[in-house]
C-alpha cells in the first residue's frame, strides 16, 4: 500500500511537471531571466501546487494519523542557518546554470542529452554534502 | 489568458495532489531533493516508498517522451562539462540545505515556514544572477 501510492504519487509529481512546463529547461531558465523574455510560468506551477496542497494538507493534518504509516513528519524548525543560506545559494547557481532542479533532472535523466551527465553529477553532490558539510 | 499559463496551473495542481497523496497515505513531505538522497541511506524501512516514489518519476518522465516529447527540451547551449557542475551544485546545495524547489518552494511555504521562505529566495535570487551574468554578460548559456 504505501509503496503503490508513493509510486502514485511519482507518476502525478512527473506529468505535473512535464504539464507545466518545467520539463523543458527554457522555462524555468526564462523564469529565471528578469531582464530578459520573462516566462512567468514557473510562478504559476508553484501558485497551483501551493494552492492545492496549502488547502489539502489542512485536510489531511485533522486526521489521526496517514493511511499507510503509523505518523505524521515531526517537522523541527532549525531557524535560518550557515547551511540553509550556502547550500541554497549554491542549489540557485547550478539552477540557473541547467535549468533543472531535483525534480524534472530525474523525470528528464535519459531524454535529453546532457540530463545522464547531470543526473549523475547531482548523486555525487548529495554524497559529498554527508562526506563535507557546511559548517553550521 | 495564455495558454501556457493555464497548463502551468494545472501541473501545479497535479504537482500538489502528489504531494497530498504522499502526505495522506505515506505521512511524508514531498521533497525530491531529500526522498531521491535517502534512496541511499542506510534505512531499510524506509527505502521502499522513496524507491517506489523514484521509480514513479522515472516512469511519469517516460510516459512524457512516448506521449510529448517536445515537453523535454533541454538547455541547449549549455556544455557537457557545464551540465556536469550544474548537477554537481545542486545536489551539494540542496542537501546542505535540506530541500529544493519542492520541499522548500512549494511542501514548506504552504506550511508556512520561515526557514523555506528564506532557502525560497535564496535559490531563486541566485539563479536569477546566474542566468543574468551566464546569459547576458558571458553568454554561455
Amino acid at each position: 500500500m504505501a509503496a503503490l501510492s508513493a509510486l502514485i504519487a511519482g507518476v502525478l509529481f512527473a506529468l505535473g511537471l512535464g504539464l507545466g512546463g518545467m520539463t523543458d529547461a527554457r522555462n524555468v531558465r526564462g523564469f529565471l531571466d528578469v531582464t530578459g523574455d520573462w516566462d512567468p510560468s514557473l510562478a504559476f506551477v508553484m501558485g497551483g501546487a501551493l494552492t492545492v496542497y496549502g488547502l489539502a494538507r489542512r485536510w489531511v493534518l485533522r486526521r489521526e494519523k496517514p493511511v499507510a504509516a503509523p505518523q505524521f513528519p515531526q517537522l523541527s524548525n532549525l531557524g535560518i542557518t550557515r547551511p540553509l543560506l550556502i547550500g541554497s545559494a549554491l542549489f540557485g547557481i547550478g539552477w540557473g546554470l541547467s535549468g533543472l532542479c531535483p525534480g524534472p533532472a530525474i523525470v528528464t535523466a535519459g531524454h535529453a542529452p546532457g540530463t545522464i551527465g547531470f543526473f549523475t553529477a547531482m548523486l555525487g553532490g548529495f554524497w559529498l554534502a554527508n562526506l563535507a558539510p557546511i559548517k553550521r | 489568458m495564455n495558454e501556457q499559463w493555464i497548463h502551468a496551473l494545472a501541473g501545479g495542481a497535479l504537482i500538489g495532489l502528489s504531494a497530498t497523496v504522499l502526505l495522506l497515505f505515506n505521512g511524508r513531505i514531498a521533497g525530491i531533493s531529500g526522498i531521491m538522497a535517502g534512496v541511499f541511506a542506510n534505512d531499510r524501512t524506509e527505502r521502499p516508498w522513496r524507491l517506489a516514489f523514484v521509480g514513479g518519476l522515472l516512469l511519469g518522465g517516460l510516459m512524457i517522451a512516448a506521449q510529448h516529447p517536445e515537453f523535454i527540451t533541454p538547455s541547449a547551449s549549455a556544455s557537457p562539462l557545464l551540465m556536469a557542475l550544474a548537477g554537481l551544485l545542486v545536489g551539494y546545495g540542496t542537501r546542505s540545505a535540506g530541500g529544493c524547489t519542492s520541499g522548500h518552494g512549494v511542501c514548506g511555504l504552504a506550511r508556512g515556514s520561515t526557514r523555506s521562505l528564506a532557502a525560497t529566495l535564496t535559490f531563486m535570487g541566485t539563479g536569477g544572477i546566474t542566468v543574468y551574468v551566464a546569459r547576458h554578460l558571458l553568454g554561455v548559456i
